[in-house]
């Protein structure tokens, strides 16, 4: 009870008197970091959107002069015709710059960082200044991956898988210093997703708050703790890689050229050792969020909440085993291909739990339609679509007939912008709060729901069919084929979806900004959430608790018989609750 | 340290927790960072394997580009240096500062040796045109190409993989020793380490035996097989 006792009067934890460049530059906050991070990688959403609309006129209108066009470089865009080597930049810059610098950094280092401490009710991070460094050198990272835009001979120019020999030799991609910031920014991304993840790692297990077990663990710690075991062992592998791409460019090693001996496959098979886990990093925090927002919404506990861990551990598990469905047409022994097909197909099985936990979550619940809940259904029921197309490609025989097409491009961005993007819809306006103590406005929220719901469909649900018509995935022009120009139209109004969608994205960004200052004051638990960070006063303050919190329970009790209200917070303590052990020794 | 009942601090870690694993922050952390580190070591000896056995054609045979003997010294020394490194850590256990300095710096010593040898050893490689790309035009190493000594087909190889693999683990090796130099300097010199409180020692040791242990499969298959 000493906690609900404490928040009754906010007062920060302790008398904060570090100065701006402390408190806001080189902060060791775990909640400042995950805000820097969120406004960085907020901006850089922007920056891959930009380069995705201008693949889309380019792809909708070829060979059109892009209205605004006229502002880029002759090498780019002479009189705003996007040139070809400018198009490849922009396919490769912007599925870099969404992977590594918006989707990753808004689902791991935003909400790692905010969430993990409050939730599981310490002061912060185990280690602080790692976690300090871990922003910066992503911020590093960014600022590299930015300025290569800029260099003489243009940004990277193979694609963000990187595929060699065009990325390792600059006599075939074209681009010498733009090639080698890739490498370099790279590998900075992956120290700071390491530093990242040993700091979670270690907090999660070591400094949980007295009575928080592992199974009173929200999903989206539980997700977070998972993603972050990923990170940790994927992300070398990738900075390995990375690393001898950089010496194949710069002191003449021969890892990925063939011409002396190197070996091209290398590349694709230590690049998707660490991207299939990737792909888990980019979906596992969305689906722990968003379960967490789906049983506050529907005002019940989360249905099947071991069955939900489990599932993660199993797709995470999996995820190590499955990296060769991105090769089947790369050349590889059928019996191999085999095992891999069979290995991703187990996948759904997984998923398919948790899928339907959360319509069982949902089934005959109280549903609040909020914005973050809207948002949350739209990820589950989006998330169905990605996933019934990701079984279509893991299929051997399926996948030679839509590799390298836009099935695929619709499939990833099912489960990229259907999954992990609207995930962020919700959980940016959910804890929203807790970050700036107001909420965003719930109208206008719910007008960019709708818009980018339905412009969202307009854009990727008629890739399926241009993938079925055989269009490539990294054309430049399509209409230069006579069993393509059919399908012009379609690319047109692709185009012009995509745009709206892209102006829907303005009411988001100016809902986020406006409410920062103007938004109406959220109070402790504007969602009447039973999670520990709803203990404390919005915004949370510096250090978090005087003393930290005491658990008597799991987070999804809601509609308890046990209390008049709909929901039970963890901390409050129940004449039938007994204390914890780790809560008594600590008050010797 | 690992006391935590005994000396809780509400806003000082470590905090009043629900129990994790009976490992201080630091030291676990540091478990958690070498599982990484495991992972970058094994993309780079994955690599290595792959393409020494995908390589067009025979691998050079060990002893002619590289120096066995003196390698073999090296790490013999960097094996001493773990266990002068263990010393430190088994007398400050026993409460003994004076002595913990003593084998520390033994470490940090042999640490820097090491290192100052494999630069040696890379000086003089580069000489006798072994680099990065394989076998440098016109050098000494390029007649013994030209006499069928050493294979045309995978110096290339053997110059990018032997550079890339020794060349981190010396990066590691010296990342090692600036921060045993660090933690010598600032730490044990002042007498900050006691019989109750000696978290860096433990912990840099952990890092020294990894570091050390990497080594010794790098020795094997790069200049032994």
């Amino acid at each position: 009870m000493t906690t609900v006792a404490a928040t009754a009067h906010p007062a920060p934890a302790h008398h904060d008197d570090r100065s701006f460049i402390r408190k806001y530059v080189f902060s060791t906050d775990h909640k400042i970091i995950g805000i820097q991070f969120l406004f960085v990688s907020l901006f850089f959403l922007l920056v891959g959107g930009l380069l995705a609309m201008q693949m889309r006129w380019q792809l909708g209108f070829p060979g059109k002069p892009m209205p605004g066009g006229g502002v880029l470089p002759e090498t780019m865009a002479p009189g705003g015709v996007i040139l070809p080597e400018y198009y490849i930049q922009l396919v490769t810059m912007h599925g870099t710059f969404m992977v590594f610098f918006a989707i990753m950094p808004l689902l791991v280092g935003v909400y790692a960082n905010f969430l993990i401490p409050l939730k599981i009710g310490t002061h912060d991070m185990a280690f602080p200044r790692i976690n300090m460094w871990s922003f910066w050198s992503f911020f590093a990272a960014g600022l590299v991956m930015l300025a290569s835009l800029f260099v003489p001979d243009g940004a990277a120019r193979a694609g963000w898988t990187m595929y060699a020999p065009l990325s390792a030799r600059h006599d075939l991609s074209g681009a010498s210093f733009g090639q080698e910031m890739w490498s370099v920014s790279i590998i900075l991304v992956g120290l700071s997703s390491i530093l990242g993840s040993l700091n979670y790692i270690t907090t999660i297990i070591n400094n949980r708050a007295p009575g928080m077990t592992w199974f009173r663990l929200p999903l989206s710690v539980w997700s977070l703790f998972i993603t972050a075991i990923l990170g940790l062992l994927a992300l070398p592998v990738l900075s390995g890689a990375a690393i001898m791409l950089l010496f194949d460019q710069i002191i003449g090693t021969h890892f990925f050229d063939p011409a002396a001996g190197g070996q091209a496959l290398l590349w694709q098979h230590l690049f998707w050792f660490f991207g299939h886990p990737e792909v888990y990093i980019l979906i596992l925090p969305a689906m722990g969020m968003v379960s967490d927002i789906i049983a506050n919404g529907s005002r019940k506990p989360i249905f099947g909440y071991h069955s939900m861990v489990f599932a993660i551990v199993a797709i995470a598990f999996l995820g190590w085993i499955v990296w060769g469905h991105h090769m089947f047409m790369s050349g590889m022994n059928p019996t191999l291909g085999s095992s891999f097909m069979v290995s991703t197909l187990v996948i759904a099985v997984p998923s398919a739990v948790k899928t339907f936990n959360w319509m069982g979550t949902m089934w005959r619940g109280n549903l609040r339609f909020t914005v973050p809940m809207l948002n949350a259904v739209a990820f589950v029921a989006m998330f169905v679509i990605g996933g019934l197309s990701g079984i279509f490609m893991a299929a051997t025989p399926v996948d030679m007939f839509i590799h390298d097409t836009y099935f695929i491009v619709a499939h990833l961005h099912y489960v990229l912008f259907g999954g992990s993007l609207f995930a962020l819809f919700a959980a940016i306006p959910y804890w929203y709060p807790k970050m700036f103590g107001r909420l965003m406005h719930e109208g206008w929220g719910k007008v960019h729901f709708w818009l980018t719901f339905i412009f969202y469909n307009l854009v990727f649900f008629p890739m399926h069919i241009l993938g079925m018509a055989g269009h490539m995935r990294r054309i430049y022009d399509p209409t230069q084929y006579a069993f393509l120009q059919p399908y012009q139209p379609m690319n047109e109004f692709i185009s012009i979806s995509a745009f709206l969608l892209f102006a829907t994205q303005i009411i988001f960004f100016v809902n986020f900004w406006w409410s920062l200052k103007r938004g109406k004051p959220s109070g402790l638990n504007p969602w009447q959430d039973n999670g520990l960070e709803w203990t404390l006063p919005s915004p949370a303050p510096h250090g978090n608790w005087e003393r930290v919190p005491t658990v008597y329970r799991g987070p999804y009790e809601f509609s308890s018989p046990q209390v008049p209200e709909d929901y039970l917070p963890q901390t409050r303590r129940l004449p039938s609750d007994r204390e914890p052990a780790a809560a008594s020794a600590a008050r010797h | 340290m690992t006391h935590a009942a005994a000396t809780v601090d509400q806003m000082r870690p470590p905090y009043p927790a629900e129990r994790g694993l009976d490992v201080y922050n630091t030291k676990l952390g540091m478990w958690v960072f070498l599982a990484s580190e495991v992972m970058f070591f094994a993309a780079l000896i994955g690599t290595y394997i792959i393409l020494r056995f995908g390589a067009p054609g025979e691998w050079a045979k060990p002893g002619i580009v590289l120096n066995i003997k003196i390698t073999a010294f090296n790490t013999f020394l960097l094996i001493c240096s773990s266990v002068s490194m263990v010393k430190a850590y088994a007398a400050i256990q026993d409460g003994d500062p004076k002595k913990m300095r003593f084998w520390l710096l033994l470490t940090i010593l042999g640490g820097a040796t090491f290192v100052g040898i494999q630069v040696y050893e890379y000086i003089h490689l580069i000489e006798h045109g072994f680099v990065p790309s394989g076998v440098r035009e016109g050098s000494e190493l390029a007649e013994l190409v030209a006499k069928g000594q050493l294979p045309a087909a995978t110096m290339g190889l053997y110059g990018s993989t032997f550079f890339t693999m020794t060349g981190f683990h010396g990066f590691h090796v010296t990342c090692g020793v600036i921060s045993m130099t660090y933690l010598y300097l600032t730490k044990a010199l002042p007498g900050k380490y006691t019989k109750q409180s000696y978290g860096g020692i433990e912990t840099v040791g952990l890092y020294w035996h990894f570091v050390d242990l990497v080594w010794i499969i790098l020795f094997t298959i790069v200049y032994l097989i």
